[in-house]
């Protein structure tokens, strides 16, 4: 008997399941409007909760010591936690490193002066749908992301401040 | 009987061959063992230096690596 194909019916339900395994494991990534993941995660001083931080305009920054970019960021997330941080805003930078040495060397030379929590297990990450390095995120007082951003250039910074002091004006209207 | 197990070699063979497919790739917050330099294509500079001067000096190339040019021979 020759080797024949199998009948096309079997053929396209098998397809379809393949296929459909492979979509069902790819992460969503976060849209404005979205409720933000909750995440609790170690950090330098105790751990850091995003149930704390609901009322507050809150920064949240994905980064690795590998990540070139991320060294440019650092400075000037440095500046926007001096320049908003009295009218409720937050920077939480969270380290997605597997290993934590990495980070604590990066953070010798590039010091933070923000919260800065440790995922090595990329939880928080995935749970965000992360395409990008450094990724940030803004999320409103109501735990609702008001802003995504991918990447981080030299140009990206008015932009972005302009969308963390819109948020914040938000927050005092309310 | 000898139809059904045609019938489930092709199909495990196609179901393994779409499966390869599907593997999902390294997330972005996973890519940390590629920012590493030894991953790069010239991670060693004198060396790229030294393969690129026996490409010019023996078979007149130039670019094709990120600099631009090529055999014109007017170099």
């Amino acid at each position: 008997m020759p080797l024949q194909a199998p009948n096309s019916r079997r053929f396209r339900l098998l397809l379809t399941l393949v296929l459909a395994a492979g979509f069902a494991l790819s992460a969503r990534a976060i849209e404005v409007g979205n409720v933000a993941p909750a995440f609790t995660l170690k950090s330098a001083r105790g751990n850091v909760d995003s149930a704390t931080l609901k009322g507050k305009i809150v920064y949240v920054d994905f980064w690795a010591s590998w990540c070139v970019p991320c060294k440019q960021s650092f400075p000037w997330m440095n500046e926007m936690q001096a320049k908003y941080g009295e009218r409720g805003f937050e920077v939480v930078a969270i380290n997605v490193d597997a290993k934590q040495a990495d980070a604590d060397k990066f953070l010798v030379q590039i010091p933070a002066k923000f919260q800065v929590a440790f995922d090595a297990a990329g939880d928080t990450p995935k749970k965000f749908g992360v395409k990008a390095m450094p990724s940030a995120v803004i999320v409103g007082a109501d735990g609702r992301v008001l802003h995504v951003h991918a990447g981080f250039r030299d140009g990206d910074k008015v932009a972005l401040e302009a969308a963390i002091v819109a948020a914040l004006d938000g927050l005092k209207k309310r | 009987m000898k139809r059904l197990s045609i019938h489930l070699l092709w199909l495990s063979t196609v179901a393994l061959t779409l499966s390869g497919c599907a593997m999902q790739p390294p997330q972005a917050w996973e890519k940390g063992n590629f920012a590493r330099k030894e991953m790069t294509m010239d991670a060693d500079a004198l060396d790229q230096a030294f393969t690129q001067h026996v490409y010019f000096s023996k078979e007149s190339a130039s670019g094709g690596t990120g600099v631009g040019g090529g055999g014109c021979g007017c170099n």
